[in-house]
C-alpha cells in the first residue's frame, strides 16, 4: 500500500499527488516513470514521474483523467492509498552539457518535462521551454517552468491565453530567430511529437521524444510496449521511454495504441455510469 | 514372489504389476474448453490407494534420482498405501517447497515417471497425481511443518518469486535464516502466476503455497524491481543481507523478426497470458485489463512448447473459433508436456506441424489478418541435436488469423546484470552459476533458474533454488566462498 500524502488539482481533469514511496524516491532520475495499480481489480498504469523527495520519501505525479483508471485516480485524495507503486522504471533522460536545449511540453507532458527541464538548466544548459495546452485552464506548471528556463513561452490552441496556436509555432520562431538548438525534448501527444519530429528532422536537429505506448509489466517481460525505432523493435520500458524522435514510427505506435479503444470505452462508460464523474467536478 | 518386508502394500510384485494406472479424473473436454476451471479434478482417497499400490518399492529408486529435487518417491508412496496422507505430504515437503504446484505442472514423464520401472512395458506409477493427492490433502487439513532450526542471524535476500526463489526460500527458512523475497510484480509466483493458466494451475493453489511459507517465516516484499528499484549491491551493503539469490527468470521475449509483427493482434505469449493470468482480462469488464474480443475469431499460437499451448488453449476459451499450433517442427520434437497436447487434441486445438510463419498480413485497419506460412521439412541435427527445420521452397499459404502469439522462447533481461558490477554473464547475456553450489562470480551472490539456464521448466528452476539454499547455509555457516 502507498499513502497519498498531497492532491491537488492543477487544472480541470489534472492532478498532483504525492506518494509514499521511499525505495522510489531514493532512485529516480527524471525521465523515469512508475507503474500504479489502484486496486485489486485494476490495471497496470505507467505514470512518468515529476519528482522526488528522498528526504520525506515521497514521490509526485501528474495524472490526466483519460479513461476509467485516470478517472478513478484523480478521484483519490490525500489520505488514501494506491495498492501498487513500482518504480522507479525506464532509462533515465541523458543530463549532459548539450548547450542550448528546447523542451516542448504538449498539454500533461509539461508536468514530465520538468524534472529533465531542471536536471539540464541545474548542470548549465540554456533551456528555453515551450509550453502548449488546448485552452487557458489546462495551462499546468508554468510557474515552475519559469524557475528552471532562461525563457518560456507558452501557446493555446485556441488563444485564450499567450499566443494562439501550436508549440511547433514557436518553434519554427526559435529556429527563425537564429537560435542554434543542440537538442529538442519534446513530451506530449503523440501528434504534437510527431509534428516536432517533422520540424527539426529537415535542421537534422537532435530531438528526443518520451512515447507512451501501452505497457503492462514495465520490465521488458511481456513486449506489449513494443515500438519501432529505425526498422526495429524497441521496449518502451526498458530500452525507452525516450528514444530519438526521426527514428520512431509514430504510425505503428498511434496504431498500436489503439488496440483496446472498445474496450476502454466499455470501462469508460461503466465508469460513469456508476460514478456520473460528479466525485471529480465537485472538487473543483 | 512375496510382498516386501516391512511394506504395508499388501500385494505381491505380479499383482501390482497387474493393477491398471489409475486415470485422473478430468472435466469433459467440450465442457472445460470454455471455461478457466481447472481440468483435471484430483485423485480421491480411494483412487489414490489405489494409483499407490502399484509402486514395485524397487531398491535402486531411480525415480528419486531423476527428479531434480530429489523427493522421496518410494517412501511417500508407501505411506499413502498405509493410509498416512499426511505423513506423505510431510515427507515430500522435506525435498519440495511446491508440492501442489509440481504435482500439476512437473514433465513427470522427464523425470520420475519416465524412469518408472512399471512403465517399460506397462505405464508408470503416477506420481505427479500421488503428488497433487497428497498436497491438496495436506492444503485441506491445514497443517503445517514448524521450523525447528534456532535462528542464525544471518538474512538472505531472493529475487524473484517464482519456483527457483519459493524452493531456495522454503529451505532457507528450514535452515533457520531470515528469508526476504522481492518480487517485480504485484503478485507473489513469478511464472507461476502470470505464465500459467488457472485451468492448469489455480491461483489459489499458489496463494496457498506461498502462505504456507509465510507462515513458516519467509517474507515477501511486492513491487521491487531489483536493478531498478534496488541494487544487488544496495541490498548487500545497505540493507545488510548476508547472501542474495537472483531467480529472476527467463526474461524478455523473443520476437520472429518478420514483416508485419507490429500489427494490432500480434503478441508476444508473454503477453498474453499475463494480461489473461496475472490481470485477469478473461474476466473484462469485471477487471480492468482489456484483451481484444477473441468470440469468432482464428487465433494461431506459434510455437510448440508449453507455454504455446498454455496460450492457446486460453484463446480457446476466450471463444476462438479455430484455435492452431503452428510448429516448424514435427509432433515428436515438440517440448510441451504429453498431458497438455493430449488435453489441448480434445479441447478442438488444430495442430499445423512443419509450418513456419514468414509474414504477418495486415487488414485495412492495421490488424492481423493472416499468416503467411510456409512448410517445412526436417534435414540435418542441429546444436541441440533436434532436426533443424528448413522450409519447402513454393509452399507459402496464407492462414487466416485475427490474432497472433509468438510462443517461441525468450532471452535473458539484462536489468540485474547490467547493474551489478562482477556478475558475470555467458554471451547469451545469462548469468554465470555453478552447476553444483549456484554461486556466482560475486562473492554472496548465488542464481539459479532460468536467469542462469533459460528457458527451462518449474521443476528444474526448482532443483537449483534447492542447490542454491544448500550451497548458501554451507557458505553462511562457514563463512567460506
Amino acid at each position: 500500500m502507498f499513502k497519498i500524502t498531497q492532491a491537488e488539482f492543477l487544472a480541470p481533469g489534472i492532478k498532483r499527488f504525492v506518494i509514499e514511496a521511499p525505495r522510489i524516491a531514493r532512485k529516480q532520475k527524471p525521465g523515469q516513470f512508475v507503474i500504479l495499480r489502484l486496486y485489486e481489480r485494476g490495471e497496470r498504469i505507467p505514470i512518468t514521474i515529476e519528482s522526488s523527495d528522498p528526504a520525506r520519501g515521497t514521490i509526485s505525479v501528474v495524472v490526466q483523467s483519460v479513461g476509467k483508471t485516470t478517472h478513478l485516480l484523480n478521484s483519490l485524495n490525500a489520505g488514501e492509498t494506491l495498492l501498487d507503486v513500482v518504480g522507479p522504471l525506464g532509462k533515465p533522460s541523458e543530463i549532459v552539457q548539450f548547450g542550448t536545449v528546447a523542451i516542448i511540453g504538449g498539454g500533461v507532458g509539461v508536468a514530465m518535462a520538468h524534472p529533465t527541464a531542471a536536471a539540464l538548466k541545474r548542470i548549465g544548459n540554456r533551456v528555453i521551454s515551450i509550453i502548449g495546452a488546448r485552452t487557458k485552464e489546462l495551462v499546468i506548471l508554468e510557474k515552475d517552468m519559469r524557475e528552471v528556463s532562461d525563457e518560456v513561452m507558452v501557446t493555446t490552441d485556441d488563444g485564450s491565453y499567450a499566443a494562439k496556436g501550436f508549440v511547433t509555432d514557436k518553434l519554427q520562431e526559435l529556429i527563425k530567430r537564429g537560435e542554434r538548438l543542440d537538442l529538442v525534448l519534446a513530451i506530449g501527444p503523440i501528434p504534437m511529437m510527431r509534428a516536432v519530429a517533422e520540424v527539426t528532422r529537415k535542421l537534422a536537429i537532435r530531438t528526443i521524444v518520451s512515447l507512451n505506448p501501452i505497457m503492462i509489466d514495465g520490465t521488458g517481460m511481456c513486449g506489449g510496449c513494443r515500438v519501432l525505432v529505425d526498422g526495429k523493435s524497441q521496449f518502451a520500458c526498458v530500452d525507452g521511454p525516450e528514444f530519438d524522435a526521426h527514428r520512431v514510427d509514430f504510425a505503428v505506435l498511434t496504431r498500436r495504441n489503439s488496440t483496446y479503444r472498445t474496450e476502454e470505452k466499455t470501462s469508460m462508460d461503466e465508469f460513469r455510469e456508476s460514478h456520473r464523474c460528479q466525485a471529480e467536478e465537485s472538487r473543483l | 514372489m512375496t510382498a516386501i518386508s516391512r511394506s504395508p502394500n499388501p500385494l505381491n510384485l505380479k499383482e501390482r504389476i497387474k493393477l491398471p494406472r489409475q486415470a485422473m479424473p478430468e472435466q469433459p473436454a467440450l465442457k472445460r474448453a470454455h471455461e478457466f476451471t481447472e481440468v483435471n479434478l484430483g485423485y480421491s482417497e480411494e483412487l489414490a490407494r489405489q494409483e499407490a499400490l502399484r509402486c514395485l518399492e524397487c531398491e535402486k529408486t531411480t525415480c528419486v534420482d531423476n527428479c531434480p529435487v530429489g523427493v522421496k518417491v518410494r517412501e511417500f508412496v508407501s505411506l499413502i498405501v498405509a493410509g498416512d496422507f499426511q505423513g506423505a505430504a510431510a515427507k515430500i515437503r522435506e525435498d519440495n517447497a511446491l508440492p501442489a504446484i509440481t504435482g500439476r505442472v512437473c514433465p513427470q514423464e522427464d523425470h520420475c515417471e519416465g524412469s518408472c520401472k512399471l512403465g517399460k512395458k506397462g505405464e508408470p506409477l503416477g506420481i505427479g497425481y500421488l503428488e497433487r493427492f497428497v498436497a491438496d490433502y495436506e492444503q485441506r487439513l491445514g497443517v503445517h511443518t514448524q521450523v525447528t532450526a534456532a535462528p542464525t542471524g544471518k538474512k538472505v535476500a531472493i529475487v524473484g518469486s517464482g519456483p527457483s526463489g519459493l524452493s531456495a526460500a522454503g529451505d532457507l527458512i528450514q535452515k533457520g535464516h531470515a528469508v526476504h523475497v522481492f518480487e517485480a510484480l504485484h503478485e507473489i509466483g513469478g511464472v507461476l502466476v502470470y505464465g500459467i493458466p488457472e485451468f492448469r494451475l489455480p491461483k489459489h493453489i499458489i496463494r496457498q503455497q506461498v502462505d504456507y511459507l509465510r507462515t513458516m517465516g519467509v517474507e515477501f516484499e511486492t513491487d521491487v524491481v531489483v536493478g531498478r528499484t534496488v541494487s544487488i549491491d544496495e541490498l548487500m551493503n545497505d540493507e545488510a543481507y548476508d547472501a542474495v539469490f537472483i531467480g529472476t527468470g527467463a526474461g524478455l521475449p523473443v520476437f520472429m523478426n518478420i514483416p508485419g509483427e507490429h500489427l494490432n493482434g500480434v503478441y508476444s505469449a508473454n503477453e498474453f497470458l499475463t494480461r489473461i493470468n496475472l490481470m485477469h482480462a478473461y474476466e473484462f469488464p469485471k477487471y480492468d485489463q482489456p484483451m481484444a474480443d477473441f468470440r469468432g475469431k482464428d487465433v494461431g499460437v506459434i510455437g510448440g512448447g508449453n507455454t504455446a499451448l498454455d496460450a492457446i488453449r486460453s484463446a480457446l476459451r476466450l471463444g476462438a473459433r479455430k484455435a492452431y499450433i503452428i510448429y516448424r517442427r514435427s509432433d515428436a520434437e515438440m517440448p510441451a508436456r504429453q498431458e497438455e497436447v493430449k488435453h489441448a487434441r480434445q479441447e478442438g486445438v488444430e495442430f499445423q506441424m512443419l509450418t513456419s510463419p514468414v509474414e504477418f498480413l495486415s487488414d485495412e485497419n492495421g490488424w492481423l489478418k493472416a499468416a503467411r506460412c510456409v512448410r517445412m521439412k526436417l534435414g540435418a541435427a542441429d546444436d541441440s541435436g533436434r532436426m533443424r527445420p528448413e522450409p519447402i521452397p513454393g509452399s507459402e499459404f496464407d492462414l487466416p488469423l485475427s490474432v497472433a502469439v509468438l510462443a517461441i522462447g525468450t532471452t535473458a533481461n539484462p536489468m540485474i546484470q547490467s547493474t551489478t558490477p562482477s556478475l558475470r554473464t555467458n554471451k547469451r547475456g545469462y548469468i554465470e552459476a555453478d552447476s553444483v553450489t549456484q554461486r556466482t562470480t560475486r562473492k554472496g551472490v548465488f542464481a539459479g533458474g532460468d536467469i542462469v539456464t533459460g528457458s527451462a521448466t518449474v521443476i528444474l528452476a526448482m532443483g537449483a533454488g534447492r542447490r542454491a539454499a544448500k550451497s548458501i547455509h554451507q557458505y553462511l555457516t562457514t563463512g567460506q566462498w
